[in-house]
């Protein structure tokens, strides 16, 4: 049952309201052909006995109220699967658009998806190596895990982003892999920068790309992340691929969502985000994940520029508040040259506990990372206390622990793009900074670790 | 639920996301279920003008238009209670997770109808009374073992009264008649399940006040910021701070006798975190799975929204039910905020006059009536000798305000009601010192009446040792703020001290891994030796500072990296080590002028 009206009442921002229409579906996909010839997608919002508000994706400039025919699919928006597709790059609702063929879908599946039963789950627990200090020594991250980037414009987020991309790997495992990579009104630019370095690493051929850029319909943005994680989904647990999804930059996203929320005139929340917010993007990553008896999996990690630089806007606020974790990014580290820029106390790795470890990483990682942060926390503080009260009024252990933050800094985090560290060499990096201490001060490794990685150098070495 | 054809059906005339309206509803009332759109999805009514009724689903609605059907059951949301929900793991609506898996698969499909409690299998019942008794509401009619841990008691249901005309002995399923009763109105025959709507807390006879510790084995929980059995506590905090830690501790190691956990809106993996370590750790009292005394509720955030707003209710019901069997019962809201935003969305949705921050003007009044829930009481009904029952129902509720403001709306109204606060500090969380409670802005309200308790439980220092080291904690704090202005060097040498000892407090007491084999679980005699080690510590150093000792040789002292090492020392050598540290102690600080 196909039905077409040409009752358009009233267009305001990206909404639609429709007239006398019936049997129309909450979330059913809808076509638009405009006077000119165009046509748009758009999807029902709400629906109250004969009217229905419909969304359009592609922005609804040239649409008019007399002769605009909207024609209601009786179905959700779907997108086209294939295992062809990896290696090809798409719009934000799945149509190609590198010039390649339309591809042949094994199947079609609803881009808003079906929850995971919590009960399906697999707890993820198999660590990823990154080859980043800085995430692999202390915010490790496992296979299944969402854990995005929280950066602010003008960081470097997307070099991090393609390092993770480039040198992530499970050591000892061969299987599959694939990445699917959403691009949320970011610029042409940026995306090319993604392109030229998955070609040169060879992602290319692996990697499924949905892209909606700067100048395209913002409304779109809403289907992109679901459209890319419909993929992602049928990549993984169908076709049993380890998909590493990246998205990016969820802020156009949400500020996508912002406005067809203000078009509807719904009460605003925080900063004008829809009370809704945090349930939608849990929509979103939640989808990320194992399932007990499927070989793939899907990990995420979503790049995200905070307004402001402010972790509480509500941006990245519901965004910890729903992922395993964040890496966060620091303009005052980027200024003093440290690359890459990681802010490592506020920073976390919520699925660490259970993906290190002996038979994983390393038995003594866990007691190690705990120092490493004691110490950096405390170092930190001695900086602050000197900045205040000058060198001369902190106690020669504070200047222990300042000096070691200072190298922690430079020798941890700093460790460049190119470099690629094993994990080994992370843990060991680790030990070789603590032998500042003298064992007394590192209460939080155990005797056994103490007695066979600690090597009290104290203040020696370097010199000042 | 009844499928009574002669209700009548409504029709759907408007979708919004959970929200549906729907005309012709006569005869509905508010919190009845009703079944919606050919596919059946679940529904509850919310409000009611006339014979229009709005709705909340509790499956996603994509698909439901005008002119669908609606199904009236004449029911409010209910939960079947009965023997099998130990170690169930439900959503926000009593479906049992694993059943749904098993009949849909991996992702939650919608219209699926699965019982909550297995219909098929026996259980052994043995009556506790006998014909011929007279019993009433909430009485013990009989038991089975539900696990190795649970006997549970079947109960006569609330509203009924009478005589006992036959009772049976034997095995027989939840559906099956294990009791007769003659009432008022005619013979009832009981069976060894139940239902009662959640949104109504089942009744007790009345409650007591709460004079009981429930040790958690947390210490600085158990040492500062007890709880009581059958009260109430928070922990407000940011993302990252460990609320959730802080509900998994709770959880495993409380000495509850029924745990209710509930995930409402939060994260699946932390469901099935729980889901698999429990069937494998041990409780430290009884030795038996944990899973064996744990009934878990999880609708995580990308689950239907109206059945997360369910979800808490749904738990505590359960909750009650085992209460009323006479234990003592914890559960754990991870996390209201959620609860509370769900309320929030569907009442935009309604339309109504938003209050704060767009909450609902109910929000306060809601979160009062949830945490009014708990508490220890006496039983509704009576043993098996007539005897009156003691229960107690303690909740424990994570929130999650905006950007970690505890201005919220929803922390604000948690505060007024609840009586222990667990402050959680990212400042703390960032330099991993977990659980990342503030010393200084947390409070207990039942420190006072649960004294005596702690006194027998650890020993009579005990108390005296924690007010004692709160103090140097709160000393600390001043001292750093001179510290800050004017440097280090302006202190004395008793200051240094102090700074010193609440360092140790701080890192070698307070601080507690969760995933450290032995610091997760302290009990309260090592908790008492570990604080003891500490103030000797402290007490002798300051004699020894006025016998003319020097401060940074005190700071230098090796017994004070033994005195860090004490909280990896299993139970078992906890006693032993005290004592030897107590020497080394006295011999390290004793004489020593120089
Ligand atoms: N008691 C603890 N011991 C060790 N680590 C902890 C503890 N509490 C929290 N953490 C760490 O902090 C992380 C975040 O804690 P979580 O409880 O998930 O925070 P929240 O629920 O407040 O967002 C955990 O993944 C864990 O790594
Ligand atoms: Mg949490």
């Amino acid at each position: 049952m196909i039905r077409e009206y040409q009752t358009v009442v009233s267009v305001a921002g990206p909404l639609v309201l429709v007239e006398g229409v019936s049997g129309v579906k909450y979330q059913e996909l809808v076509r638009l052909s405009l006077p000119s010839g165009e046509s748009r997608r758009g999807q029902v919002l709400e629906v109250e006995g004969d009217r229905a508000l419909v969304q359009v994706f592609e922005g609804t400039s040239g649409i008019d109220v007399p002769e605009t025919k909207v024609r209601f699919l009786a179905r959700g928006i779907m997108v086209g699967l294939s295992p062809e597709m990896p290696g090809r790059v798409f719009d934000g609702l799945g149509r190609p658009r590198d010039g390649g063929p339309e591809i042949i879908p094994e199947r079609e599946a609803d881009i808003y998806g079906a929850p995971i039963n919590p009960y399906a789950r697999e707890y993820p627990d198999e660590f990823i190596q990154t080859g980043v200090s800085a995430i692999d020594g202390l915010n490790t991250m496992v296979r299944g895990q969402k854990l995005p980037l929280f950066s602010a414009s003008g960081l470097p987020h997307n070099r991090l982003a393609a390092q993770v991309v480039r040198q992530a790997q499970v050591p000892g495992a061969e299987s599959g892999f694939a990445v699917v990579f959403g691009a949320m009104g970011i610029t042409y630019e940026e995306a090319e920068y993604f392109i030229r370095d998955f070609t040169e690493s060879g992602a290319l051929e692996r990697t499924v790309l949905f892209l909606n850029l700067a100048d395209e319909p913002a409304i779109e943005r809403i289907a992109t992340p679901r459209t890319a994680l419909t993929c992602a989904e049928y990549l993984a647990f169908e076709q049993g691929l380890h998909v590493l999804v990246v998205l990016t930059d969820m802020t156009n996203y949400c500020e996508a969502l912002r406005e067809i929320s203000a078009a509807r005139k719904e009460i605003p929340g925080r900063r004008g985000f829809p009370g809704y917010l945090y349930t939608d993007l849990s929509s979103l990553y939640e989808r990320c994940g194992r399932i007990k008896g499927k070989p793939g999996s899907i990990t995420m990690m979503p790049v995200l520029t905070m307004p402001e630089d402010d972790k509480t806007h509500p941006i990245p606020d519901l965004t910890g508040y729903i992922t395993e974790g964040q890496i966060i990014l620091s303009r005052a580290m980027h200024r003093r040259g440290i690359a890459p820029p990681i802010d490592v106390l506020p920073s976390l790795s919520r699925l660490k506990d259970k993906g290190i470890g002996e038979g994983k990483t390393r038995a003594d990682h866990a007691d190690l990372f705990n120092q490493l942060y004691a110490c950096y926390a405390r170092g930190k503080e001695a900086e602050e206390l000197e900045v205040i009260l000058g060198s001369a009024a902190l106690s020669e252990m504070d200047r222990r622990y300042l000096r070691f933050a200072h190298d922690f800094e430079k020798r941890y985090i700093a460790q460049g793009e190119q470099e690629n560290r094993s994990v080994t060499e992370t843990l060991d990096l680790g030990w070789e900074l603590l032998a500042i201490f003298p064992r007394s001060e590192l209460k939080r490794v155990r005797d056994a670790w103490l007695d066979k990685y600690h090597k009290e150098r104290g203040q020696g070495g370097e010199g000042e | 639920m009844s499928s009574d054809k002669s209700s009548q059906s409504g029709l759907v005339v408007k979708v919004s996301g959970p929200l549906v309206v729907a005309e012709k509803m006569s005869g509905a009332k508010m919190y009845d279920v009703v079944r919606v759109g050919t596919q059946n999805l679940l529904g509850e009514v919310i409000s009611l003008a006339g014979e229009r009724a709005s709705i909340q689903v509790y499956e996603e609605t994509g698909g439901i238009g005008p002119g669908d059907p609606v199904t009236q059951t004449r029911e409010p949301l209910s939960v079947e209670l009965g023997p099998g929900l130990i170690g169930s793991f439900y959503d926000g609506v009593q479906r049992p997770l694993d059943a749904l898996q098993a009949e849909a698969g991996d992702f939650i499909t919608r219209g699926i109808d699965v019982p909550a409690l297995d219909r098929k299998k026996r259980w052994e019942f043995k009556p506790l009374r006998k014909a011929g008794d007279k019993v009433g509401p909430g009485d013990w009619l009989g038991e089975v073992e539900e696990t190795v841990l649970v006997r549970h008691r079947v109960m006569v249901p609330p509203g009924v009264e009478g005589e006992l005309v036959r009772i049976e002995s034997g095995g027989f399923t939840i559906d099956e008649t294990v009791a007769v009763v003659k009432t008022e109105s005619g013979e009832r025959e009981l069976k060894m399940a139940q239902r009662w709507p959640v949104r109504r807390p089942r009744p007790h006879r009345r409650k007591l006040p709460p004079d009981e510790p429930l040790v958690t084995g947390q210490r600085i929980i158990d040492a500062f910021f007890p709880i009581a059995r059958g009260g109430t506590a928070c922990v407000p905090g940011p993302f990252g701070s460990g609320k959730t830690v802080i509900q998994h501790q709770f959880a495993k190691w409380s000495d509850a006798e029924i745990i209710v956990f509930v995930g409402c809106g939060e994260r699946g993996n932390e469901m099935t975190d729980v889901l698999l370590e429990f069937p494998k750790l041990l409780d430290p009292k009884s030795g038996e799975p944990l899973m064996k005394r744990t009934v878990l509720v999880a609708n995580t955030s990308n689950m239907p929204v109206a059945a997360r707003e369910a979800s808490v209710y749904t738990g505590i019901t359960l909750a009650e039910y085992y209460r009323d069997m006479g234990y003592s019962v914890a559960i754990q809201a991870d996390s209201t905020s959620r609860w509370a935003e769900a309320m929030r969305e569907i009442s935009g949705r309604l339309e109504e006059m938003p209050g704060e921050e767009g909450y609902p003007a109910y929000l306060a009044s809601r979160v009062a009536e949830f945490y009014e829930r708990a508490g220890r009481v006496v039983c509704l009904g009576t043993g098996p000798d007539g005897k009156e029952q003691e229960g107690a129902l303690s909740v424990v509720g994570s929130v999650s305000p905006p950007g970690g403001d505890l201005n919220d709306p929803v922390v604000q109204a948690t505060l007024r009601v609840v009586k222990v606060f667990w402050s959680l500090e990212d400042r703390l969380a960032f330099q991993r010192h977990f659980p990342a409670i503030s010393w200084l802005n947390s409070y207990s309200l039942y420190s006072e009446t649960l004294r005596a308790a702690l006194v027998r439980l650890a020993d009579e220092e005990f108390v005296s040792d924690a007010a004692e080291a709160m103090g140097l904690l709160e000393k600390e704090a001043e001292l750093e703020e001179i510290v800050r202005l004017v440097g280090r060097d302006s202190l004395s040498a008793g200051d240094r001290l102090v700074l010193e000892v609440a360092r140790s407090l701080r890192e070698d007491f307070l601080h507690q891994n969760a995933f450290h084999e032995v610091d997760t679980y302290t009990s309260m005699k090592k908790q008492a030796l570990m604080l003891d080690a500490i103030l000797q510590f402290y007490r002798q150093a300051r004699a020894a500072l006025d016998r003319g000792r020097d401060i940074a040789d005190i700071e230098q002292l090796a017994v004070r990296e033994r005195i860090g090492r004490l909280k990896y020392l299993t139970e078992e050598e906890a006693e032993a080590g005290a004592a030897r540290v107590r020497e080394e102690i006295e011999q390290q600080l004793a004489g020593g002028e120089k």
